[in-house]
């Protein structure tokens, strides 16, 4: 029926967390030397295999640390996987941690097209929808002010208006509905809400059981790096409640 | 290849973005700001000029002209290194959240530091014409060291880059390397009697010197050397190689360092 936007076949991702942190010539030689050179092998992600939908919203649950996040760094291209592949249909823009790919002196005109930029956008296409972002993210008296002096909700909110000014095919939140006050995140909630309707595909990472159902049409369980249960959501949002409790 | 071409056009407009951030924040918030481009090394210019000219008794006329070329070549040699060595690190935030081709990003510190360079050249034009050092058909030699140089740095700058990503001390220990190499590029000295001893290797294998040699012998109309520029295409290809290959093989462990 319903063709598929990403597929996430058999991905692994390992850590080596080393005892010591080691960056400098001298440590590594003689550590080396001694062979005191000890990783941790620390699995975040275990022979994680799913299929996502074009269409479907799917909310990933777990607890601290189960690899939600890593998860999401692998989808969105960041982490490359040890092991296993990731394939993904159509154009896609992460949220994760918005506003971090911002130069501090830069102002927040200039971010904008440095940012665009580094989501792909093209110039024509950020000067033809600058007036929008500045719209949308209230910021008119601020834009020519360097970020460094911007808030930290002045900053989510001009990252979270320059990334979903596009139309994505394929849209991955990471707790990034509670950016800026409440008026902004009722704001937020809509745009994103609003982009469901023209059948966009969504990863949703919450600790809020409620928001994903509020969201999500399906939901999956992440626990320490493995794919514990993947399906509709009230099947799962039932489950989930029985773990935490 | 094909794959690689769309992969860089696609990233072009950033690559551009990047380049003109580099630019605009090495003179931001200075008085003067782009002019420091041109007077930095035109001030150097004279006080090299004055310790190494007048106080030493050489009378040479064009003496600035020399010290200038060298001394050009050089600093964005050493400037375009060191930003290409740091430049994964710098943008480790970005690094974290978006999928970009890492080599843009030591590219890109290599590319602004060539504007800025070419910018400066034209010090040197006025120069040259006040001191009476004239054009002549042997100018496009220095076309040639332009663009060795570019490729030189980007070369180094990824092995560097890499190497930065592991070892911090890598920026420590490359500022020493990099006096070394300005002490053996002969940008104050005129080398003729280093090279008649038997130290005369020291510059020879020098990739700076050599092409430096081969830019100052456009500027002052002389047939260029042509075993120094066999050397330094040489070395250009080799760094660029070993660049490449080395930056390929270890940029998905990157994120896991910085």
């Amino acid at each position: 029926m319903s063709k598929p936007a990403i597929i996430v076949d058999n991905v692994s991702m390992k850590f080596n967390l080393s005892k010591e942190k080691v960056d400098s010539l001298k440590d590594y030689i003689i550590k080396s030397l001694k062979k005191e050179i000890q990783y941790n092998e620390f699995w975040a992600l275990q022979n994680v295999s799913f299929t996502v939908e074009k269409g479907d919203r799917v909310g990933i649950l777990g607890l601290n640390g189960a690899g939600k996040s890593t998860l999401l760094k692998v989808i969105a291209g960041v982490f490359k996987p040890t092991e296993g592949t990731v394939t993904k249909y159509g154009k896609m823009v992460p949220l994760l941690e918005l506003g971090a790919g911002f130069d501090p002196q830069y102002t927040g005109r200039e971010n904008i097209y440095l940012y665009g930029a580094m989501l792909g956008y093209t110039k024509a296409f950020i000067d033809e929808k600058y007036d929008e972002i500045v719209k949308f993210s209230e910021l008119k008296e601020f834009i020519d002010v360097p970020i460094k002096n911007y808030s930290s909700g002045m900053k989510s909110r001009l990252g979270f208006s320059i990334a979903t000014v596009v139309s994505p095919k394929i849209l991955i939140l990471d707790e990034v509905l509670s950016v800026g006050d409440a008026k902004f995140r009722k704001k937020s909630e809509k745009k994103v809400l609003s982009m469901f309707d023209s059948g966009v595909t969504v990863l949703f990472v919450s600790h809020s059981l409620a928001q994903v159902q509020r969201i999500c049409n399906k939901a999956m369980i992440l626990e320490k790096g493995k794919l514990i249960a993947y399906g509709d959501i009230d099947t799962i949002s039932e489950q989930y409640e029985q773990m935490t409790n | 290849m094909k794959k690689y071409v769309d992969n860089f056009m696609q990233y072009q407009f950033l690559l551009s973005e990047l380049v003109k951030k580099g630019i605009k924040l090495k003179y931001r918030r200075s008085y003067l700001g782009m002019i420091w481009s041109l007077l930095e090394p035109l001030l150097t210019m004279i006080v090299l000029t004055i310790v190494f000219g007048t106080l030493y008794g050489n009378t040479d006329k064009t003496f600035p002209v020399y010290i200038l070329t060298g001394r050009l070549l050089y600093s964005f040699f050493s400037q375009a290194t060191k930003a290409a060595l740091k430049s994964i690190r710098q943008n480790s935030a970005m690094i974290k959240k978006v999928y970009v081709p890492k080599y843009l990003y030591p590219l890109s510190s290599v590319l602004f530091n060539y504007v800025i360079f070419l910018i400066s050249l034209i010090v040197l034009a006025v120069v040259s014409v006040v001191l009476g050092v004239k054009p002549t058909t042997h100018l496009w030699q220095s076309l040639v060291a332009l663009v060795l140089i570019l490729f030189i740095s980007y070369g180094c700058g990824m092995i560097l880059a890499t190497i930065g990503v592991f070892f911090r001390d890598m920026e420590y220990l490359w500022s020493v390397a990099l006096m070394l190499v300005m002490y053996t590029c002969a940008i104050f000295y005129y080398p003729s009697k280093l090279l008649k001893s038997g130290w005369a290797w020291i510059l020879k294998y020098n990739p700076l010197y050599c092409v430096i040699d081969i830019f100052r012998s456009g500027v002052f109309g002389e047939p260029m050397n042509i075993d120094y520029l066999i050397y330094t295409v040489a070395f250009a290809v080799l760094s660029m190689l070993i660049g490449l290959i080395c930056f390929k093989k270890k940029q998905d462990d990157f994120i896991l360092y910085i």
